[in-house]
């Protein structure tokens, strides 16, 4: 209870702050503006869900439990004998659940992990090919961990017949995955459904599987039921398709389009990875991502996580509440349940000051040239106008100060930074690459990064745009003869990136990055990711890094 | 006259509530088929519905014990293709 009127509390604020003074970009979603439209209800429904909502991802924790091993569908980016600890990607898991299994270790973890706030169910196959399993799942937490949000991803053929019951479950989220709306592609992308007992192969299938999803989708919308679409770019195949993909999605009532590289190596032995079929480039995600973005919100910040991963996005800590484990664990889930609502009340108390400090920084920097976050303002002056009842509501209910105050300075800011800024004002973005272990700040040592955040920074903006998974390249132990290698991946993976943010770094990654053109900064420790992106761009700028950088960038890309 | 499950199976548990005699069985190492039980769907269905929804090529055999389905049938991967690059994989 506490948590929910927190959580409403947040969301009008970022309702009277968002058009006055701009808010960085995973204030409000995967863009700066893409969220802002939506009701304060959605809005408060998404604001501690880290699939969808980028700002949220920074803090809260999810739980993917495998009770649905059964699928109706093949794709060909999928292997159904595949299960293997090592290997992180959907439809992998080390270990079937049953339902009550499912349910005893959601409440382990939710008891460990009092960040966790939402409870999905994602396979190891389709949840909705095995509805029992699925919604015994879901009716049973619904009673005994009624805090915990709950969710589940499908490809949406079976979808339609089991709307109504997704809605008595008190699921508020759906994700359904969508690769195409030409049965011409799909029949290039799955090879055969199950449907009316039969196995149907080709354009026919694809055409079943399309018709079942869009309706799908349809009704959850009429229903109120927040929808996510997942599609999985696969040049040559959808890539340009996408865009009418993301198009027709939106204006069935999709809510987030979130596209996906193909993951396809040979020894996952899928049909894509052994016929040579690659995945897209991170060039190609983000253009293609850019394309669909006019049209809706994109989500960018998916790790395409297993069917049984547990823990931040960024992270899996499954292996530790393996069902042996959990067996030998005592909890007290009542005392869990009070934890949680604490911790998350505290962590939306430091979400709250992150963005007060953040409109801070952007007013009193003195002389210093400001880009990015108070900039926003320029873009989106008639931000409001869709929703006029609702910021007038927000403005009359709440603290004047953020509005009232904020705004004049805020003006004079963004007029002062349009003049002073350097070069730089009409410049194309610069990407920097910033080290998290989570809270939206910079706290994590460079070599114990498993993955950099990339941001990119220009004179009005600074946004999220992706993930780059690396191999942590020091641990601190043994492995540490390996770590050659593991720094050569990380630069190939920090391509394009003129500098990386980090708490600390030592010096041997220090002089590879600076040799490979990428600058290393230590100097933002634990400050807001998003306010230290826009001061390491102002600073690059005005250097004149920014014309260093550029033959490096034109050669790199 | 009865259908069988082989080592290849990797109990996903898809074809135990389509059979319409119950002859499917979860068991270890892999599911199983009741032979007295199992009517090859005879009667309910104009095809066998284990065969009709396994995803692994191999895994199921008719009474004759030919696969249902066999190799590159359902992922559309060329057998040849397989064998090769697992091959070429082993000897990494």
């Amino acid at each position: 209870m506490v948590q929910a009127v927190t959580t409403l509390k947040t969301e009008r604020r970022k309702v009277e702050s968002g058009p006055a003074s701009g808010c960085a970009s995973s204030g409000c979603g995967s863009r700066s503006d893409k969220l802002a439209h939506l009701p304060a209800a959605i809005r408060a429904k998404v604001n501690d869900h880290p699939c969808f909502s980028e700002d949220a991802h920074h803090h809260y924790a999810r739980m993917h439990v495998a009770v649905a091993p059964a699928c109706n569908i093949q794709c060909h980016y999928c292997n159904r004998k595949y299960d293997c600890s090592n290997e992180s990607r959907p439809g992998v898991v080390s270990e079937l659940l049953t339902p009550e299994q499912a349910v005893q270790k959601t409440l382990a973890v939710a008891a460990a992990i009092p960040q966790m706030s939402v409870l999905g169910i994602a396979g190891p196959g389709d949840p909705l090919a095995n509805p029992e399993r699925t919604l015994a799942t879901f009716r049973a937490l619904s009673e005994k961990a009624p805090d915990i949000k709950l969710c589940v991803s499908t490809n949406g053929l079976a979808l339609p017949e089991l709307v109504d019951e997704i809605c008595q479950h008190n699921i508020d989220h759906v994700t359904i995955t969508i690769n195409c709306v030409d049965p011409e592609i799909g029949a290039k992308i799955y090879p055969w459904i199950f449907w009316n007992n039969r196995r149907i192969k080709g354009v026919k299938a694809a055409r079943i599987l399309i018709e079942q999803q869009q309706k799908g989708l349809a009704m959850l919308a009429e229903r109120g039921v927040l929808v996510k679409v997942n599609s999985v770019l696969i040049p040559g195949v959808n890539d340009e398709h996408l865009k009418e993909v993301s198009r027709v999605v939106k204006a069935k009532g999709a809510f987030l389009h979130n596209v996906m590289p193909l993951i396809a190596e040979a020894e996952h032995g899928t049909f894509y990875g052994l016929m040579g079929q690659r995945g897209p480039t991170h060039d190609e995600l983000q253009s293609l991502q850019e394309a669909c973005s006019g049209d809706m919100a994109m989500m960018r910040h998916c790790r395409q996580c297993r069917a049984d991963a547990v823990g931040m996005l960024g992270e899996d800590r499954g292996a530790e509440f393996s069902i042996e484990k959990i067996e030998q664990m005592d909890i007290d889930y009542a005392a869990a349940m009070e934890r949680r609502a604490t911790v998350h009340a505290e962590i939306e108390a430091k979400r709250q000051a992150q963005r007060e400090a953040s409109r801070q920084a952007t007013q009193t920097s003195g002389s210093e040239v400001f880009v990015a976050l108070d900039a926003l303002t320029r873009r989106r002056p008639a931000a409001p106008s869709t929703e006029p009842n609702l910021v007038s509501a927000a403005a009359s209910e709440t603290t004047p100060l953020a509005t009232q105050t904020a705004t004049p300075i805020v003006a004079a800011r963004t007029a002062s930074s349009r003049t002073k800024a350097p070069t730089g004002t009409t410049s194309h973005p610069l990407r920097i690459a910033v080290a998290s272990s989570g809270s939206g700040v910079i706290n994590q040592h460079f070599g114990h990064a498993r993955e950099f955040l990339v941001y990119e920074a220009d004179a009005q903006d600074v946004r999220f745009i992706g993930t780059r998974r690396v191999q942590a390249y020091c641990t601190g132990d043994e492995t540490c003869g390996e770590a050659d290698s593991a720094l050569a991946g990380t630069l190939r993976a920090l391509e394009g990136c003129v500098a990386v943010l980090c708490s600390k770094i030592g010096i041997e990654p220090w002089d590879a990055l600076e040799a490979a053109g990428i600058a290393p900064n230590g100097e933002h420790a634990m400050e807001p990711i998003e306010t230290a992106v826009a001061a390491v761009y102002t600073e690059l700028t005005a250097s004149g890094a920014l014309e260093r950088a550029e033959p490096m960038r034109a050669l790199s890309a | 006259m009865a259908y069988q499950i082989t080592d290849g199976c990797v109990n996903c548990w898809a074809c135990e509530p389509l059979c319409p005699s119950q002859a499917i069985q979860a068991a270890k190492p892999h599911f199983i088929i009741d032979p007295s039980q199992c009517s090859e769907c005879a009667g309910d269905f104009a095809e066998p519905q284990c065969a009709s929804i396994c995803p692994i090529e191999g895994a199921i055999l008719d009474a004759r014990g030919i696969p249902v389905n066999p190799p590159g049938s359902l992922t559309g991967i060329p057998p040849e293709r397989w064998n090769a690059t697992m091959a070429e994989i082993r000897a990494r």
